[in-house]
Formats: C-alpha cells, structure tokens, sequence
C-alpha cells in the first residue's frame, strides 16, 4: 500500500503565555496508507485531536515533518493542494455549518476552491445524495438532527472531492441513530469511494469497526494493529485510561471461568455465534 | 403512597407561540419522580430532553401545565424561584466551559456563597465535595484551567453538588470524555446519590449507561413522554425504541441473540455483570458450578 500521510519524527506543543510549552508530540512518527480506514484510540488529552490538526496543515510540527503525498504541510505553496485533499470533520456539527441553507453550506468548500458553478452543482446534489441528505437539501440546518448536521458536515468535505476524510470524535454528541448513520456512512466511502479515512474516537465498537487501530499515551503509540490483536490487549488499554468492546469484556470474563469462546471476538454477533458453539460442545 | 419529590403535570413549552416558526419542545409531559431515585432520561437529538430539565429548576416555565418540587408549584410565588434553583441543581453540558475562578476552591464555593452561607459551612462543603469527585486536597489551591478535561469536568460537577440540592440533574455529564474518564464520572454520581440519598436525574446518550446506573429510566420521543419506568419495563420496548432512534444495550442485544439461536439464558440481562452471571449459569461454570 501507498504511504498517504507520513509523520516523521514530530515534536509538538502548544505555547502558552508566560510559561514552558507543554509538549504534546515528542518524536512521533505515523503511516497512514491510501485507502485504509485507521481508527485513532486515546485518553484526554493524549495527542489525538493534535494529530488530526497536523494532518492537513491547521497546526505544523515544530520539528521533523508532516508529508501528505510526499508534499510537507509546513511549504506554504503546498498547503491548498494540502487541504483540498484532506477534508477534516470536527466533533461539534454546529461549530462546522456556516450557511443558512444545506445545499450552500455543502457548496461553500468547492466555491472557495474556485470551482466552476455548473461543476459545483454537480458536486452538492452527488455529495448530498452520498450521505442520504439529499431530501434535506433546501432545509435550514439548524432544524436538523445531530446527526443529520453531522452528515451535511461530512458532505461538505466530500463535496472539495478529498483522498482523505480525517474525522475528531464525530459521533461524540450524536444519539445513537445519529451515530449508526454517521459510522455507516464513513464505511461506505471507505470502501466504495476508496477514501481514507483516519477516525479519532474514544468508542472503542467504532474502532472496532476499522481495519487498523492506533493506541496513543502521552503523544506515543502505544499499540498499532488490527482491531482484533489491539483489543485482546485489555491490560495495556486499560493502563492507557481506554476500554474494550462489552462484547470483548465478557467474552474474557467467561473464558475465566471455564466457557469455550475466542478472546478475541469483536462484536455481540460473534460473541453470540460462539456461545451457540460452545454450547453444542458442551 | 410512593414519595414523590418533583412532579410535571401536563407541562407544555411552545417556542414562539402564533408565529410561523412556532415549536413545541415539550408536549402535555405528566410525569412524577420518586424521592431518591437514579433516573437516566433517553431519548433522540431534539426530543425535548434538555428543555424538559431547564423546567425542573425554573430557568424555564412551561407555556402551560406545571412543575411541583416537593408538591408546591415551583411558580407558585415568582420571588421564591431563586431557592428553587438552590434546591435543584442542574449541571448542563460540557460544564467545564463555565469554570471561572482563580483556585478550584474559590469555583467550587462559588454557589454555597451565593446561598449565603457562613465561612464554615462554605469550607465544609468545598472539601465534602471534592472527596465525592474524587479530587485530593491538594487541587483546592490548583487553578481549574490547569487540570485535565476529566478532572476539570468533576470540578464543575462538584460546584453544583456544593449546594447540596434536593435534587442534582446532570444533562450528559460523560460527553467527550475517555472511557476511565466515563466510568469514574458514573461511578461517583452512583456514589453521591448512595451516600446523601438524594435524587439524581441524568440525561444521556448511551443506552449502556443508563442500564448500568438508573434505577428508572424516563424516555422522550418528539417532544412527548414516551416512557417512564425500571430498566426492565423501559427496555422491554426494543421495537419501538429503535424506531424513536434510540437502541438497547449491547448485553441485552446478545441476550436477545442468544434466546433467538435457542441458547436457554433464563433472565434478561442488561449489563456486563448480569451478562456472565446469566451465562456461567447456563453453562453450569464459574460460581455456578
């Protein structure tokens, strides 16, 4: 797989004034490849939503590099090219809608990257109908669910046609419908658009969801593998302030205690089908 | 007779009533809380769940209906609605957002100040509190702004049980936090609410968590009450839940898989804990056995 986003040996702080920055990055070097969905996992105020700044030039390292298709987000010739290809959603969908109508707010990325009208029509009903909100496109958005907000929010990055969506804790306000859609719709344009897709989240059933996991401490990587191999690690995750899957839990809890299951399912539904075995053996 | 601390009668609230942007956030909700209970509220993005709590204290009044603190009418004397909000206190969203002071004790005395208490009891209650959050001494002369967002979060949260109200309403008090962050903030409003015995009202998002720590669970749907009752009675509607955008907890998904598949679970089970017990029975392992 292509290298999409290389972080390369990263330093980060935040300045505050009048005092020592505290480093959020020390020496952090990440590969993100075309194509695949990463989730990103980690206590507060890890270096999570940080990484997800540097990633399309919002915040810059203060050393090593950040390259998106090999350009460094730190040349500022680079940068246009930069965010045109990665798109950011943020965890608040009203800090992110900006117009009083959903079609406009859905036009106003590709206008502001100069493209032409007919063109951007295009783009608005295709990106709309991608998440389902077509049928709300003359709506005001504030007479929207969150989680419908949230999808006109995603639109409106996949109207600029990005290779990548970089999503900071999208479902975190949403009620559980809002966030099934959310998650559903993410997959689809990871695997029928092709996009990548770096998700930042702290529910640990969407990372779950993944093709890779990323466990962040203290501005490092703690564990970085597939959902499966990341989760059947519960005492390093626990000791890194996150969780498992409930499914995960239990299905150690009753290997414990004598019941033949994997420890590494995933999900209710494999749990479920591997009770159901296990109990025909029993 | 059950003991009934705050009650709704037929409460009604229109945004701007006879416009063409007229809204009814909540609908004829009668509904009555008992004194002492854990009640978890669920329900969808805009059913009205947040509006329904701004009545409890009075920060709003309904268009029509009525809100009884223990049995008198919150409105009943409009110059007494300042010691309503003492006796129920609500802890909206992202509350860290408000802390404002210079050290976490002068935030956390900030509301018994108000209630114009003595030096004394104000001290009292400060370091009672913080021990409720789970927060040592030492943060009293912190600055709030320089604590993590878990703790600053139980800061704030502390600050409204400092006025020890009657009843202590917390509008998603785990939003945005890590799942260690999640756990402890539940598990020291479980604590507060065994300790005092008082009544915490908790809206929230995860179906989860209500199952884990409400002793009932009250359900809005489009403006209206849809439900009010015990984990079981409220949970026992998955149909219709789903179809109001809502869900049932995990465990209880794999229960209702494992009835589905022919596996003989005997009991409903909700949480994590109910789920192995239910299991290890029938498989005959673990303290079974």
């Amino acid at each position: 797989m292509n290298d999409f986003i290389r972080f390369e040996n990263v330093s980060f702080a935040y300045e505050i004034e009048g005092e020592a920055a505290k480093p959020v990055l020390e020496n952090f070097s990440l590969t993100v490849h075309e194509g695949e969905f990463l989730a990103v996992l980690g206590h507060n105020g890890c270096g999570k939503s940080t990484v997800a700044k540097l990633c399309n030039g919002i915040e810059f390292p203060q050393k090593g590099r950040v390259l998106v298709r090999g350009l460094d987000t730190a040349s500022e010739e680079h940068l246009l090219a930069i965010r045109q290809c990665v798109g950011m959603v943020f965890q608040n969908p009203d800090n992110q809608i900006v117009a009083t109508i959903v079609e406009d707010d859905v036009a106003f990325g590709p206008e502001n990257l100069g493209v032409e009208p007919a063109e951007i029509r295009k783009r608005v009903d295709a990106a709309l109908r991608r998440v389902g909100m077509y049928d709300f496109r003359r709506f005001e958005p504030h007479k929207l669910s969150g989680g419908q907000k949230q999808r006109v929010a995603i639109a409106g990055v996949i109207a600029m046609q990005p290779a990548c969506i970089v999503l900071d804790e999208p479902t975190a306000m949403l009620d559980p419908r809002g966030r099934r859609d959310v998650m559903d719709t993410v997959k689809m344009l990871n695997r029928e658009q092709g996009i990548t897709v770096v998700l930042i989240t702290h529910y640990m059933d969407e990372a779950a969801q993944a093709d890779r996991v990323v466990v962040m401490d203290h501005g490092r990587i703690l564990l970085d593998d597939t959902p499966r191999r990341v989760f059947a690690q519960t005492q390093t995750l626990l000791r890194a302030g996150l969780d498992v899957p409930q499914a995960t839990a239990l299905a150690k809890e009753l290997r414990k205690n004598g019941v033949d299951v994997p420890a590494d399912v995933l999900t209710v539904d494999e749990l479920a089908d591997a009770l159901v075995r296990a109990a025909q053996q029993n | 007779m059950a003991d009934i601390i705050l009650e709704t009668k037929n409460l009604t609230y229109t945004y701007a009533p006879k416009t063409a942007g007229e809204v009814t956030a909540i609908r004829d909700v009668s509904v009555a809380i008992e004194r002492g209970t854990l009640v978890g509220i669920i329900g969808h993005t805009g059913s009205g769940k947040s509006t329904l709590i701004e009545h409890f204290n009075g920060l709003m009044r309904g268009t029509s209906g009525v809100v009884l603190l223990d049995g008198k009418d919150i409105w009943e004397n409009k110059k007494e609605i300042r010691s309503v909000r003492f006796r129920v206190g609500v802890c909206f969203q992202y509350p860290e957002y408000q802390l404002f002071e210079e050290t976490v004790y002068k935030d956390v005395a900030f509301g018994p100040k108000n209630m114009g208490l003595s030096e004394e009891e104000i001290d009292r209650r400060v370091r009672e509190v913080l021990s409720f959050v789970g927060l040592e001494e030492r943060y009293l002369e912190l600055s709030p702004f320089d604590l993590s967002g878990g703790e600053k979060r139980r800061v704030a949260i502390a600050g409204i049980m400092a006025m020890e109200p009657q009843v202590l309403v917390l509008d998603e008090p785990c939003a945005g936090l890590d799942p260690i962050g999640r756990a402890t903030v539940l598990s020291l409003i479980q604590n507060y609410q065994k300790t005092t015995g008082s009544t915490v009202i908790i809206v929230t998002h995860s179906m989860e968590d209500a199952a884990l720590i409400a002793d009932r669970i009250l359900v809005m749907n489009q403006a209206r009450l849809a439900f009010y009752g015990t984990v079981e009675e409220v949970f026992s509607h998955a149909g219709e839940l789903q179809s109001m955008g809502l869900d049932i907890p995990q465990m209880m998904r794999l229960y209702l898989l494992l009835r589905e598949k022919g596996l003989p679970v005997s009991k409903t089970f909700y949480t994590l804990e109910q789920a192995k017990k239910a299991i290890l029975a029938c498989f005959k392992k673990g303290e079974n056995a």
